[in-house]
């Protein structure tokens, strides 16, 4: 059964793996403008435009290119940067450590405030604690990250002098871009604990654990929790994509070598080759981490892999 | 009730600031060297950035195109999005097919990444922003819309309405539609505040809008250079920025409660 499951769930991701490339490839090539002028600049030779347009396999049909360009892909070949010259591929697995690195130590910063905040804010509920906890969780998804790095490398960095301003040297230097990203992670996170919580919180096994004179934190901690953690790990799993999203600003706030900031220097450097391979790189994490997060919410729910293989 | 005027007050000055700004000698763009970097105090209200151009007139511009790109992006989705939702889903077979593999091969991009790229590569300016905010904006309506039409259609005023002739058009007008709006006016207003912090994330990534045109994300990528020497140059935009967000936000919890929509239809229908 469980396996049956997991077939059909891979084979459709492979199915968006494919559709995602195609898609990167069109919009990129449906928007206006020569991408070799703008590489080149208006004073060039058209001699020396043909010779680029014929190098980067541009003066094809747009069907011959899509079809080199996914054949490629299979090949995890993405060509050679424009900017750099050097393998796509290469540069890639070199920025990556740093990308995982930051977005581990944000799911950390994420959980580690999101838990205690949503527990407090269910054990007391309608309570100031309460207000204020979902205060903070209201706050952390309104501010942009583009704001709170700049504000937290002022404070942090600047004014208080624990932390360096940018760059990754050491711990240190994760902790700012890490807060920065986690935040607002950990604002849905927290809401998510909450109210997940007061659903559980009046089923039968809950007046049970009580009934056997359980004290309440224990009751939420060791029944509640446990309940609640499914919806959560697949709201983690769909945060995953913001998080991407959002290491794509911190780390070109933080100067942090990743995925992101190779993103945003591609765009600016009109790198066309590059800016394909990373938007494709960024969505294959987020479509494996959520096929990931299907296939152990699978595991951990029986209800789910039984309802969906039959 | 708080929970509804409090914010509210907040976004009708938002809209207000934002249609009547120009009607009013703002100079946004005047440089006066003698005040530049000038902190908040008694000559300007809100102080003066790095060329010396006086912050609040900024703020007020900024506001202007936080707006413009707001409501053109959301109401472009919206339309776009409910429309291809409703139509797909009453239509069904392989239509609604088509559009649940385009949902979800678009929801397999991180939006705003998505939103960056296409609007790095269109190049700068206000249009572009709007067009790639918009490609990426209309799936969450579309997705919503879809999931809401598969669940009133088997309502029997609909098999009624079918029974007496009435042409799919109608039906989808007059008796879907109606019915299917409370959540997607829900998702609308998060659309809004979701929608103003990606124009401004744009901008600070220097692909929105142009100088010397001003942006509240523009004005943050600005004062970043500065922040030891003239801090409000990120605090007053990111705070105008924050208040906006927090208002739809606190707004579009309370509308959510108050047109009773469950929460958590967002996170429904994956593949």
């Amino acid at each position: 059964m469980f396996i049956h499951y997991l077939l059909i769930r891979l084979l459709t991701a492979l199915a968006v793996v494919f559709g995602v490339a195609v898609l990167v490839f069109v919009l990129i090539h449906l928007v206006p403008g020569d991408p070799v002028d703008v590489m080149l600049g208006e004073s060039v030779q058209p001699a020396d435009k043909e010779a680029l347009r014929h190098a980067l396999g541009l003066d094809q049909p747009l069907y011959q290119q899509l079809l080199n360009y996914v054949g490629r892909l299979f090949q995890l070949d993405f060509g050679h940067s424009i900017y750099s010259k050097r393998p796509i591929l290469d540069i890639i697995l070199e920025r990556l450590p740093a990308t995982i690195e930051l977005g581990s130590a944000a799911l950390v910063v994420a959980m580690v405030i999101a838990f205690p905040l949503g527990v407090l804010a269910a054990l007391y509920r309608n309570t100031l604690i309460d207000v204020g906890a979902m205060g903070f969780a209201l706050l952390g998804v309104s501010i942009p990250n583009f704001w709170m790095g700049p504000i937290l490398i002022m404070v942090g960095a600047l004014w208080v002098g624990w932390f360096p301003v940018s760059g990754r040297e050491g711990w240190l230097s994760l902790i700012l871009p890490a807060m920065t990203l986690g935040t607002a992670m950990a604002a849905i996170v927290s809401r998510m604990v909450r109210s997940t919580l007061l659903e559980v919180i009046n089923e039968d096994f809950m007046r049970t654990a009580r009934a056997k004179g359980l004290s309440e934190v224990w009751v939420i901690l060791r029944h509640g929790l446990r309940n609640a953690l499914l919806p959560v790990i697949t709201l983690l799993g769909l945060q995953l994509g913001t998080l991407l999203g959002g290491a794509v600003i911190t780390e070109t706030i933080f100067s942090w070598p990743g995925i992101g900031q190779l993103t945003v220097e591609a765009i600016q450097r009109r790198d066309y080759p590059m800016v394909q391979a990373t938007i494709f790189i960024i969505s294959l994490s987020y479509i494996i981490v959520n096929v990931m997060t299907d296939i152990l919410y699978a595991w951990l729910d029986p209800r789910i892999r039984i309802q969906e293989s039959s | 009730m708080i929970r509804c005027w409090g914010p509210l007050s907040l976004l009708v000055l938002w809209c207000l600031i934002a249609l009547l700004g120009p009607l009013f000698p703002l100079t946004p763009n005047q440089i006066d060297l003698p005040n530049i970097l000038t902190g908040i105090g008694s000559q300007a209200w809100l102080g003066y950035d790095d060329l010396g151009r006086p912050m609040f007139d900024r703020l007020v511009i900024g506001a202007r195109t936080s707006f413009i790109v707001a409501i053109s992006v959301v109401t472009v989705s919206f339309i776009m999005g409910s429309l291809l939702g409703t139509c797909s889903a009453y239509i069904g077979g392989v239509v609604d097919l088509v559009l649940v593999r385009m949902i979800d091969i678009f929801l397999a991009f991180p939006g705003i990444l998505l939103a960056i790229a296409l609007a790095g590569m269109m190049g700068p300016g206000i249009e572009n922003v709007v067009i790639a905010l918009a490609l990426v904006g209309w799936v969450g309506y579309a997705r919503l819309a879809r999931a809401q039409v598969l669940s009133v259609k088997e309502q029997e005023h609909v098999v009624a309405a079918i029974a007496i002739g009435t042409k799919p058009l109608g039906i989808i007008s007059r008796h879907l539609l109606p019915l299917i709006m409370a959540p997607l006016i829900v998702e609308a207003s998060f659309g809004i505040a979701g929608t103003v912090i990606a124009e401004a994330g744009l901008s600070f990534l220097g692909l929105g809008v142009q100088p010397p045109a001003a942006s509240w994300g523009s004005m943050i990528r600005d004062g970043t250079r500065y922040m030891l020497v003239a801090p409000h140059m990120v605090v007053v935009p990111g705070l105008a920025l924050m208040a906006v967000v927090l208002a739809i936000n606190i707004f579009g919890d309370w509308l959510r409660d108050w047109l009773d929509v469950k929460a958590g239809t967002r996170h429904t229908s994956r593949s």
